[in-house]
């Protein structure tokens, strides 16, 4: 046993390699996860964005130990979470999608439940506080608002202390303030050294927090690095409202790409501040009002759902559009 | 385990439990489930006072049918037959219920990504079943046998042994009825025919000695006559089928049943691994 510990100093606290992941059995199955590599570092935060339907969820499910993977391997603290559950459970912790709380419990006989399935708990009273729900302790869970019963869960899941954080959409269902509230949280155990895997929908989520991201479409992952690095080479936007009949024809605007729909023009440039100098300057000397000008650099919102259409353009034979119609609502739930 | 003495630099310094055992997860899930069947009126009104119903019709069953066939041991089988149907109720048919309303509720999910493993899981929320069950069956019989004047039991071995068969069969048999069943509500529907076959075929509501000889031979092969059987044997060294005999003749009277019930336990338990659901259906 004491020499079972992985001897690697590998800093990898997260290592899937070619993970495949096969839904039902036989031709009828569902090819969820199709070959996905990721490693997350320890003390990193990494985020696992995708459409609906992207395979964000089955991914994490494979990391958690939770399924066996159909193909390839997943290594969390150098070790197998399926086939070694008893040894990564403990330094792991985990957050659904869903809640899983009997309604008749009160919070805090929920976390004393728990305490005791958990090894290493901190005081229940430190955890519900943790998460700003100390008041709450004797509410009963079936009492508690949505956003209150996601921050149980996620109280559940810091009980132990854990190594490894896997959030699956920590912040769905919670109003503005306690998303705040729960960002805050997530960084403060980022700065002590708590490595977190987090799927959102919520691009702003990931752009506020994570140090790494992935993008995943089709089961695949499409791009992933550093927030600079995914928005990198995508284009900033202008946009703006021509008024009717002005008679003046469009300027030329070197480097930048124009659309025009009905009086509604685009502009896609890699060179902001100069192609937006051209295109006011062209504005004050024919003296036209620009109405809704709106001008913005390259923001993850665009990078993704770029990829994300530019993907649905490139695979369509292998996308599961087909195999799954009821699950694909691409693109309708970015924000 | 070493991994809690390895774990790296992100131990911080403050209060902090024990590790986690099996015996620790199984007396959380316990007293958690045990706090919900106490907020569950239904659920305790069930388990509670309708196997006490139950005895006063098999106390008048019993009688009806002593005059028919003379000799029929109507004390002995009346708190035989009442520990029989108290461990049915409480245990298979609670249990069921148990299973269905947490797993509704995705907590058998949620459960399972923690540290319990998946057995653990499953045991932890029967604990207050079981307690329950044994504790009422506890009263009834001892009760009943000082009461009745009732003899000693021959073989308390046997008597162990079969109620070990009984009660894991019962938690494998919720565990696949739960499987089949969608709401707690339908629970009542859906562990009928055990509780049917419990009952009236396992010599609980009907002794099978008053059953013509080929009804008798097919209810001694159903799931729970065995492990009811044996608990029989031991109590009062016979079956019915034949004169009673010491501790030792008991053994002799246990073979078959023992070896049914085992049967039966393990086809309950591999039903169980095969078509339990953690989660419900989309």
């Amino acid at each position: 046993m004491e020499t079972s510990r992985p001897s690697r100093p590998s800093d990898d606290v997260i290592e899937v390699t070619d993970l495949h992941r096969h839904h039902g059995g036989g031709t009828s199955g569902y090819h969820a996860v199709r070959g996905v590599d990721l490693t997350v570092r320890r003390g990193e935060l990494f985020a696992l964005l995708g459409t609906n339907g992207a395979g964000k969820t089955s991914t994490m499910e494979v990391i958690e130990g939770l399924a066996a993977p159909t193909g390839g391997t997943v290594r969390v603290l150098g070790r197998d979470p399926f086939t070694e559950r008893a040894a990564v459970r403990p330094r792991i912790g985990i957050m659904l999608q869903e809640g899983g709380f009997p309604g008749e419990l009160t919070a805090a006989e929920t976390g004393r439940a728990w305490a005791g399935m958990t090894s290493g708990a901190r005081p229940v009273a430190e955890a519900l506080e943790l998460v700003g729900l100390g008041h709450r302790e004797k509410v009963r869970v079936k009492q508690l608002s949505g956003g209150e019963k996601r921050r149980l869960d996620l109280a559940m899941a810091l009980l132990g202390r854990p190594e490894v954080l896997f959030l699956d959409e920590p912040s769905t269902g919670l109003d503005p303030e306690a998303r705040a509230s729960v960002w805050r949280l997530v960084r403060e155990l980022r700065a002590q050294g708590t490595t977190v895997l987090l799927t959102t929908h919520y691009l702003e989520e990931a752009e506020e927090l994570a140090d790494r991201l992935a993008i995943m479409h089709g089961g695949q992952v499409v791009t992933s690095g550093t927030v600079a690095e995914v928005i990198a080479g995508r284009p900033s936007r202008i946009s703006f409202e021509l008024p009717a009949f002005t008679g003046t024809a469009l300027p030329v605007l070197t480097g930048a790409e124009l659309t025009v729909d009905g009086g509604k023009v685009t502009v896609q440039t890699v060179e902001l501040q100069d192609t937006l100098t051209d295109l006011l300057g062209w504005a004050r000397h024919h003296g036209i009002a620009l109405g809704a000008l709106d001008a913005r650099s390259a923001s993850l919102e665009e990078a993704f759902l770029a990829i994300a259409s530019e993907a649905a353009h490139q695979n369509p034979p292998q996308a599961p559009a087909a195999a799954r119609p009821a699950r694909r609502r691409l693109i309708g739930s970015a924000r | 385990m070493t991994t809690a003495a390895t774990a790296t630099a992100t131990a911080t310094a403050t209060a902090t439990g024990p590790q986690s055992t099996t015996v620790r997860r199984l007396l959380a899930l316990g007293r958690a489930e045990a706090t919900l069947l106490l907020r569950n009126r239904t659920a305790l009104f069930t388990a509670l006072l309708l196997p006490l119903v139950l005895i006063v019709t098999l106390q008048g069953t019993l009688s009806k049918q002593a005059e028919s066939n003379p000799g029929l041991d109507v004390d002995s089988l009346l708190v035989y037959g009442s520990v029989g149907m108290i461990l049915a109720f409480v245990v298979y048919y609670n249990l069921t219920a148990a299973y269905v309303g947490r797993r509704g509720e995705l907590v058998l999910k949620r459960l399972r990504t923690g540290e319990a493993r998946d057995i653990e899981i499953l045991l932890g929320t029967a604990v207050p079943s079981l307690t329950l069950g044994l504790l009422m069956s506890a009263l009834i019989g001892i009760g009943g046998s000082l009461g009745l004047h009732l003899a000693v039991p021959v073989n308390p071995l046997l008597m162990l042994v079969g109620l070990v068969l009984a009660l894991g069969t019962m938690i494998a048999l919720a565990a696949l009825s739960s499987a089949f069943t969608r709401t707690v509500e339908s629970a009542g529907i859906t562990t009928l025919p055990v509780m049917l076959v419990m009952q009236l075929g396992s010599g609980l509501f009907i002794p099978l000695e008053v059953m013509p000889a080929q009804v008798a031979d097919v209810c001694r092969l159903l799931p729970t006559t065995p492990a009811f059987q044996l608990i029989r044997v031991g109590w009062f060294g016979t079956d019915g089928s034949a004169p009673a005999t010491d501790f030792l003749g008991s053994w002799g009277a246990a073979g078959s049943h023992l070896v049914t019930g085992t049967i039966w336990l393990g086809l309950a338990v591999w039903g169980a691994v095969r078509y339990f659901r953690w989660e419900p259906r989309r």
